[in-house]
């Protein structure tokens, strides 16, 4: 493969990542955070950030690990155990960073920032990875897009709710009800981007 | 055996080279280092580590920024005005703040990190506001729920405060409370009587501190307190006053009429005390004594609701209304003064019905607690 070829690649794996592909949208992973802090585009910006950065880097020490520890050991039925560890101790590290040098977002954030965490797209996208073989460039390509995805989804449902405040909503559709409906369109729109790249 | 060794002593090792990289992390990001905190421009100079709460650096320096529940960012009291290097206004701040004191700075000081050199700007009179470790060397029980604490200051230590203004007790650790809380108290006593303060308690079910005080507390016993707070004082001037307060709240206006007759001041006075029965009422003989003493003074206590067998020939309803008929009989109550304490809702039907009489708010002094 040349380079231009394989840029090409790359830039096809974040794409698929970022759209046809939606971590959240089309896999369903990440609801949990997406349905409950979508009610300001500021914090859903500020939650997107950071899932975009803790993805993009798990990704790669998730690679390292893998490559490096479980594979040549031959124990790569750990994955699950020390993915989690090694996401865990990144959110702690993130965590501490936040709050020393944007008090104002680290109180935006609030238990959402730990609860990363066990956000489970971090995770998944992590097992994807294994799944579909990556090597380390494509890995972290593919955290970086289904980081951006993800945001794109949840500043995208903010916008929507913030819009919702000033709508008349009939009572019993009010809150999760018509967020759960939105969401469900919302992946249908995103259907809409099936077969137009097919980077996995 | 070895099949199972292996895998396990390498997840380990890396979930310990982690933790061991999050301590090391830690060390590094949550250093801040030492930073200064400027009090009234220069007028005091702190050098300390940087991390902890504005609130817990002023408190460990012995300067007590009232604050009622601890340092969560719930009660809203511990505003200080910052000048520089507080950072945004954080959103738990908020709510407390009106668009004056955005300009202004002001912050809540327990949301405020001390991450870099810090000016601020405290009140004076905040800076007269002491720590007394006191001994209880009397205990007088008034009613079934109705309590005056005798706090003897240390020896030597004078607290200079107001008459009428209040202290904030100190409820240690006990069997029923895992933490330490503060609660405010008015000073009853008399402002002549410089060795102690005296507290006018009334049993709050379930209170942290009134527990501690009322089951927990013996004579002889030491109690934390620091004060003192406030802006419920007598104004100097000749106007009559109006005094209205309902049950402990009797506690600040006994030290003012303390404080009047040491000064002689003659103003036309009088002081509605509401209670809800006749075994409510306490303090009579002590007022009436007053009476004697101040010579324009009157004592009208009023009971709400007097058990039918109790012969209460005193006036009956709602102290607020019956203080309404009073004003009702008067020519002109416009330039009284209104000294309110008590509950809540007694202050703000108490504010009602004193402004329907034509005396506005700026004449109308009270401390809220709830």
């Amino acid at each position: 493969m040349t380079f231009g070829n394989h840029m090409l690649h790359l830039l096809v794996v974040l794409f698929a990542a970022i759209f046809t592909d939606n971590i959240l949208l089309a896999r369903f992973l990440g609801m949990c955070s997406f349905l409950s802090v979508s009610r300001q585009v500021k914090t859903a910006v500020g939650l997107g950030f950071a899932v975009v950065f803790v993805m993009t880097f798990t990704i790669a020490l998730d690679w390292l690990a893998y490559r490096f520890v479980l594979q040549p050991y031959g124990i790569e039925y750990f994955r699950f155990i020390l993915f989690i560890i090694i996401i865990a101790a990144f959110v702690q590290f993130i965590e501490m960073a936040i709050e020393r040098y944007s008090p104002v977002l680290y109180q935006n954030l609030g238990i959402f920032l730990p609860l990363i965490t066990v956000n489970c797209a971090i995770l998944g996208a992590s097992l994807f990875m294994v799944i579909r073989d990556y090597n380390l460039a494509e890995g972290v390509v593919f955290g970086l897009g289904s980081g951006i995805g993800w945001m794109l989804a949840i500043v995208s449902m903010a916008g929507i709710r913030e819009r919702l405040n000033h709508a008349r909503i009939p009572k019993g559709l009010q809150g999760p009800g018509i967020t759960l409906i939105i969401a469900g369109l919302m992946a249908l729109a995103f259907i809409g981007f099936t077969g137009v790249l097919s980077g996995q | 055996m070895a099949l199972l060794f292996v895998p396990v002593a390498i997840i380990s090792a890396i979930g310990a080279l982690l933790a061991a990289s999050l301590v090391f992390a830690e060390r590094v990001i949550t250093n801040y280092g030492d930073v200064t905190l400027d009090i009234n421009s220069g007028e005091k100079k702190i050098a300390l580590k940087g991390g902890g709460s504005l609130l817990e650096t002023l408190t460990a320096q012995k300067i007590f920024i009232p604050s009622a529940c601890g340092g969560r960012g719930t009660c809203g009291y511990c505003k200080v005005r910052v000048l520089e290097g507080a950072g945004q206004l954080l959103p738990t701040e908020e709510p407390y703040m009106d668009a004056k004191e955005r300009t202004l700075g002001i912050r809540l000081s327990c949301q405020v990190k001390m991450r870099s050199d810090l000016k601020i700007e405290i009140p004076a009179e905040l800076l007269t506001i002491k720590e007394y470790l006191c001994v209880c060397d009397e205990i007088i029980d008034y009613t079934y729920d109705m309590k005056q604490f005798r706090l003897r200051l240390p020896q030597g230590q004078e607290m200079k405060y107001k008459p009428g203004q209040y202290v904030q007790v100190l409820a240690p650790h006990y069997e029923k409370s895992s933490e330490e809380v503060y609660r405010a108290y008015s000073i009853s006593s008399d402002p002549q009587d410089t060795s102690a303060i005296e507290l006018i308690v009334r049993r709050v079910p379930d209170g942290i501190c009134t527990t501690y005080l009322f089951d927990y507390l013996k004579k002889g016993e030491t109690v934390k307190i620091n004060g003192p707070y406030g802006h419920f004082y007598l104004r100097e001037n000749n106007a009559p006053i109006i005094f209205i307060a309902g049950g402990s709240g009797i506690a600040p206006i006994k030290c003012m009429l303390h404080h009047m007759k040491n000064a002689g001041i003659n103003r036309k006075s009088i002081f509605f005390f509401g209670v809800r029965t006749t075994k409510d009422l306490f303090l009579v003989e002590e007022m009436e004594k007053m009476e004697d003493e101040l010579e324009q003074f009157t004592f009208a206590p009023v009971v709400s609701q007097p058990e039918p067998e109790s012969e209460w020939k005193g006036a009956t309803g709602r102290v607020t209304e019956v203080a309404g008929d009073y004003l009702k009989k008067q020519s002109d109550v416009s330039d009284y003064e209104g000294y309110l304490c008590g509950s809540p809702g007694m202050i703000e039907s108490s504010i009602e019905i004193l402004s329907q009489f034509g005396i506005t708010e700026d004449k109308i002094y009270y401390d809220k607690f709830s």
